[in-house]
C-alpha cells in the first residue's frame, strides 16, 4: 500500500476548505441524529453464553472434524485459484479496451456487485456447486483486475511507446511496448488478489457453495463449537502461510491445478434449460411477461411494479446501508486510533506490541463477513452485530497501518521527545492524522459495500431484500435491486472521493481486498 | 527451485486424487429444504437414503443444501432428482421444472397446522381465536419461503388483524429454521413465534423445549404441507417404472425409526393438485408472480 503521509503538510492545508475534525464532528452529530432509527436490539437469550462456548471452542479445537473439512480445504484455494486466473485474464482483456465507455461501465457493474451477490444469482442457474463459485469470484475478480490493470497500463513507462514510429498502436507495439513492460506489476497484483480471493471463496460457503464457511455455519448451527474453532483456525493458517507457499514461479501451475481440479469434479448436468428460461423468461420484469410488454396496460403495471420495490424495499434497504455504515466507520476510526498504539513498541514496550501484532493479526485475517456472522449467532439479526464485526476487523487493519508508520517514526523525531500519553497525543497522532483519514476514507467505501451484501445474514440492508427476491426465486426484482446496489456504490465512490478533496487526505491507492 | 517442484508436485497429487473417488455410478441424489437444525436433518436423511438404496437398487446420495432456494435450484438443474420440500418451496419447484411431480406426503400433511407460540412472560393462553394480544410484541417467523413459519402465519395475520405483520408487531424476524424459532421463543428473544406444529411437539416430546416456557397459544387452520417431489425425466434416468418404484418405496417406508425423525406417522400418496391452495395463498401474499 502506498504511504499517504508523504504530502506536505502546508500544501493540504491549502487545499482544505474544511476541517478534518469539522467532517468528523458533522458525521457524529448525524450519527447521533439517527441513533433513533438504527436498529441496536440483543435479540438473542445469551450472548454471553454463545461467545464463552466459542472461547471453550478454541482452547479446545475438534479437529476431528479436520478429516471431512480436508475437501472444503481443498475446494476453498481450488476455487480461489480457478476464480481469480479466469477474473484475471478477463480483467486484462477489458483493460486492453478501456478507452472504451462500453466497457468502463461493464466492468462498474461487474465490481460493483460483490461476489455473494453474483453467488446467489447464479446459484439461481447452476445451483450449489464449484463451479458456481468459480464463476462468482471470476465476475466480480474481472471487473476490479480491469480497473486496476488499466491504471497499469496508463501509468507503463510512455518511453518505448514513444520510440516506435506512428501514431497509432500495432498489434506489436501493444504488446511489445504496453504489456511486457507491464507484465511484473500485473504479476504482482495477481499474486496479491490471490490471497483476497482465497478469503472470498472460504465465505462463499455461507451461501450454500462448498467452501470453508459452508462448514463453519454447520457446525455453529449444531453448536459444534469445538469444530466451528477448528474451521477458524484453519482459516487462520492458511492465510498466515500463504507468502510460504504461494511462490511467483509457482503460480501458473496451481492455477492450472486448481482449473483442472475443478473440472474433474463430478459434473453438474444442466438440461442448458437454466440459462435459457433465466434470460427469456426469469429476468423479464413479471408485469412484462407473455407478451404483455406489448400493450400499454402491461407498462402501466410495471410502472407500478417498479414503483413498489423501489419505494418499499431499494430506499429503504440503502437507507439501512448508509446508516449502519456510518456507524460502521465512526467506531472503526475510534477503534484503529486507539488501537494503533498496541504494536508501537515506544509505547507499549516488547511484551505489548507482540501481544498488539497477535490481536491486530487476529482480527485482520478473520474475513469480515465471519466476524459478522459469529455476531449474528450472539447477538442475533440487528445493526448492533455488523456495526462491531466491521468496526473491528477495519479498525485492526487501519491500526496495523497506521503502528506500522508511527513505529518508523519514532526514531526520526527530536532526542528529548516525550514519552507514553504525551508522545502518543502531541507527537503521533497530529503526524499521522492526514494517513489516518486517508485510510479510513478508502476503509469506508470497503465497509459501506459489505454493508449491503451483510442483508444476506438478516439485518435489513439492500443484501436482506436482495436475498428475499432470489428466495423467492423472483430475479427480475433480484436484477432491479442489483442496480440499485451499483448505483449505491458508485455514488459512494464519488462523495468519497469529494470528502477526500475537501480534507486534502490524499487516495490510497487500491491494492487492499475489494 | 527443486524443492518447490517437489511441493507442487505432491500439492497437484492430492488436488487431482480426490475428484476421482467422487466420479461414480448414476446416483440418485436427493435433498431436502434445511427446515430444522442440520444435526437432525443428517439423522433424518442418512436413514431415508440408506433405505431407499436397498429398496431400489441404485446408489442413493443425501445432498444438505443451505437454504430453501438452493433446494429448489438443485432440483430444477439435476444436481438432484429428488427432494422433500415444503408447500411452497414444492410449488415453486413445479412451476420451475414443469413435468415434475409430486408423488407422497406424510400422513399429516394433508391436514397440516401452524402454531403461534408465545414466551410465558406474554401471559398469553392458548385460545380458540388468534391471539390479539400479541399486538405490539416482537415476533419471528421461520424461514423466508417456508409454508408453515412463513407463508400460512402470515396469511392468518393478514387475515385475523387486516393488517401486515410489521404493523401489527413490534419487531419481525426471520429465524431461519423451525427450531431456532422454537429456541427463541423460549428464551425471550423474541415473544411470539409461528412454528411448523411437527417440529414444536417433537421438541416438547425430546425435552428440548418446556412447553410452560414457550407455550402453545394458537393452532392455525389446517393447510396442505410438504411432498416428496421427484423430476418428470426419472424414468428416462434410471429406467421405466423407477418413478412409480420409488413412490411405492417412499409409501412403504414403515420402520418407526424412519417415520420418528421425520416425524410422521406414515407416508400417503399425493398429486400436484393438493397444493392449489398453496399456490392461491402465496399468489395473494405476493410471494408469486
Amino acid at each position: 500500500m502506498r504511504l499517504p503521509s508523504s504530502m506536505p503538510a502546508e500544501q493540504a492545508l491549502g487545499q482544505r476548505r474544511i476541517g478534518r475534525w469539522q467532517v468528523v464532528g458533522l458525521a457524529c452529530l448525524l450519527a447521533a441524529l439517527l441513533l433513533p432509527f438504527a436498529d441496536l436490539a440483543i435479540s438473542t437469550p445469551s450472548p454471553r453464553a454463545v461467545f464463552a462456548a466459542l472461547g471453550r471452542g478454541f482452547l479446545e479445537p475438534d479437529f476431528r472434524a479436520v478429516s471431512q473439512l480436508g475437501q472444503a480445504l481443498v475446494l476453498t484455494v481450488a476455487i480461489a485459484f480457478a476464480g481469480v486466473a479466469i477474473g484475471a485474464l478477463v480483467g486484462l482483456v477489458l483493460a486492453l479496451f478501456w478507452s472504451s465507455a462500453l466497457i468502463r461501465t461493464v466492468s462498474l457493474c461487474l465490481r460493483g456487485v460483490h461476489e455473494l451477490i453474483w453467488a446467489l444469482f447464479i446459484m439461481t442457474i447452476t445451483g450449489p456447486s464449484a463451479p458456481t463459485a468459480v464463476l462468482a469470484l471470476a465476475l466480480a475478480y474481472s471487473g476490479i483486475f480491469a480497473k486496476v490493470f488499466a491504471e497499469i497500463l496508463e501509468e507503463a513507462d510512455p518511453r518505448p511507446r514513444l520510440a516506435l514510429p506512428g501514431e497509432g498502436l500495432s498489434l506489436s507495439g501493444l504488446i511489445y511496448a504496453k504489456l511486457v513492460p507491464s507484465l511484473p506489476a500485473f504479476w504482482t497484483y495477481f499474486a496479491y488478489r490471490i490471497e483476497c480471493g482465497i478469503r472470498s471463496s472460504a465465505v462463499l460457503g455461507f451461501v450454500g457453495l462448498p467452501t470453508l464457511g459452508f462448514e463453519l455455519d454447520t457446525l455453529f448451527k449444531q453448536g459444534q463449537y469445538g469444530g466451528a474453532a477448528a474451521v477458524l483456525i484453519l482459516t487462520y493458517l492458511l492465510v498466515i502461510t500463504l507468502p510460504l507457499w504461494l511462490r511467483r514461479p509457482a503460480l501458473p501451475l496451481y492455477v492450472l491445478a486448481a482449473i483442472a481440479y475443478v473440472w474433474a469434479l463430478p459434473r453438474l448436468e444442466t438440461s442448458g434449460l437454466g440459462l435459457w428460461t433465466l434470460i427469456s423468461r426469469d429476468i423479464v420484469p413479471a408485469p412484462l411477461r407473455n407478451g404483455a410488454w406489448a400493450d400499454p396496460a402491461g407498462w402501466e403495471a410495471f410502472a407500478n411494479w417498479l414503483w413498489r420495490l423501489i419505494s418499499q424495499q431499494m430506499v429503504p434497504g440503502i437507507v439501512a446501508t448508509l446508516i449502519l455504515g456510518l456507524f460502521a466507520i465512526l467506531l472503526t476510526g475510534l477503534i484503529a486510533i486507539l488501537a494503533f498504539p498496541l504494536i508501537v513498541r515506544a509505547l507499549t514496550g516488547l511484551g505489548g506490541s507482540v501481544f498488539g501484532h497477535v490481536v491486530l493479526v487476529i482480527l485482520r485475517s478473520t474475513p469480515e463477513y465471519m466476524l459478522v456472522f459469529i455476531g449474528v449467532q450472539a447477538l442475533g439479526p440487528s445493526m448492533l452485530p455488523a456495526i462491531l464485526a466491521l468496526a473491528l476487523h477495519n479498525g485492526a487493519i487501519i491500526a496495523h497501518l497506521i503502528g506500522r508508520q508511527a513505529s518508523q517514526l519514532v526514531p526520526t523525531l527530536r532526542i528529548d521527545r516525550p514519552h507514553g500519553v504525551n508522545l502518543y497525543a502531541y507527537e503521533l497522532v497530529p503526524r499521522l492524522s492526514g494517513a489516518f483519514f486517508a485510510y479510513l476514507l478508502y476503509r469506508g467505501e470497503i465497509i459501506l459495500r459489505e454493508s449491503m451484501i451483510l442483508g444476506i445474514l438478516g439485518i435489513a440492508t439492500l443484501g436482506f431484500f436482495i436475498d428475499s427476491a432470489i428466495a423467492e426465486l423472483r430475479l427480475d426484482r433480484a436484477v432491479i435491486l442489483i442496480i440499485g446496489m451499483i448505483l449505491t456504490t458508485a455514488i459512494v465512490d464519488q462523495a468519497s472521493r469529494r470528502i477526500r478533496r475537501m480534507i486534502g487526505a490524499q487516495a490510497v491507492s487500491a491494492t487492499a481486498c475489494r | 527451485m527443486t524443492l518447490q517442484r517437489r511441493e507442487f508436485l505432491v500439492g497437484t497429487a492430492a488436488l487431482l486424487a480426490t475428484p476421482a473417488i467422487a466420479q461414480a455410478r448414476p446416483t440418485l441424489a436427493f435433498s431436502a429444504i434445511p427446515d430444522e437444525d442440520a444435526t437432525k436433518l443428517m439423522e433424518r436423511f442418512t436413514k431415508v437414503a440408506k433405505y431407499l438404496e436397498g429398496q431400489l437398487g441404485v446408489s442413493v446420495q443425501f445432498v444438505p443444501v443451505k437454504s430453501y432456494p438452493a433446494a429448489v435450484t438443485a432440483f430444477r438443474n439435476n444436481q438432484v432428482q429428488l427432494a422433500w420440500f415444503g408447500g411452497l418451496s414444492g410449488v415453486q419447484a413445479r412451476i420451475a421444472l414443469p413435468g415434475s411431480v409430486a408423488i407422497a406426503q406424510g400422513d399429516e400433511d394433508k391436514e397440516f397446522m401452524s402454531y403461534f407460540i408465545a414466551h410465558q412472560s406474554t401471559g398469553l393462553t392458548e385460545s380458540k381465536d388468534f391471539p390479539m394480544g400479541a399486538k405490539g410484541r416482537s415476533f419471528t417467523f421461520g424461514a423466508k419461503t417456508s409454508t408453515s413459519g412463513r407463508l400460512m402465519p402470515e396469511f392468518e395475520i393478514r387475515r385475523n388483524t387486516k393488517m401486515a405483520p410489521e404493523a401489527f408487531f413490534s419487531r419481525v424476524g426471520f429465524s431461519g429454521d423451525h427450531t431456532k424459532t422454537v429456541e427463541l421463543v423460549a428464551s425471550g428473544a423474541f415473544e411470539i413465534g409461528a412454528v411448523n406444529f411437527t417440529s414444536y411437539d417433537d421438541m416438547v416430546k425430546s425435552g428440548k423445549v418446556d412447553p410452560k416456557v414457550a407455550r402453545l397459544v394458537w393452532r392455525t387452520p389446517t393447510y396442505p404441507d410438504y411432498n416428496f417431489t421427484v423430476r418428470g425425466d426419472a424414468d428416462q434416468r434410471f429406467g421405466a417404472g423407477f418413478t412409480e418404484k420409488l413412490k411405492a418405496a417412499i409409501l412403504g417406508m414403515n420402520d418407526p425409526a424412519i417415520l420418528a425423525a421425520f416425524p410422521r406417522k406414515k407416508f400417503i400418496p399425493a398429486t400436484n393438485a393438493d397444493y392449489a391452495p398453496i399456490e392461491d395463498v402465496a399468489k395473494q401474499l405476493n410471494l408469486l408472480d
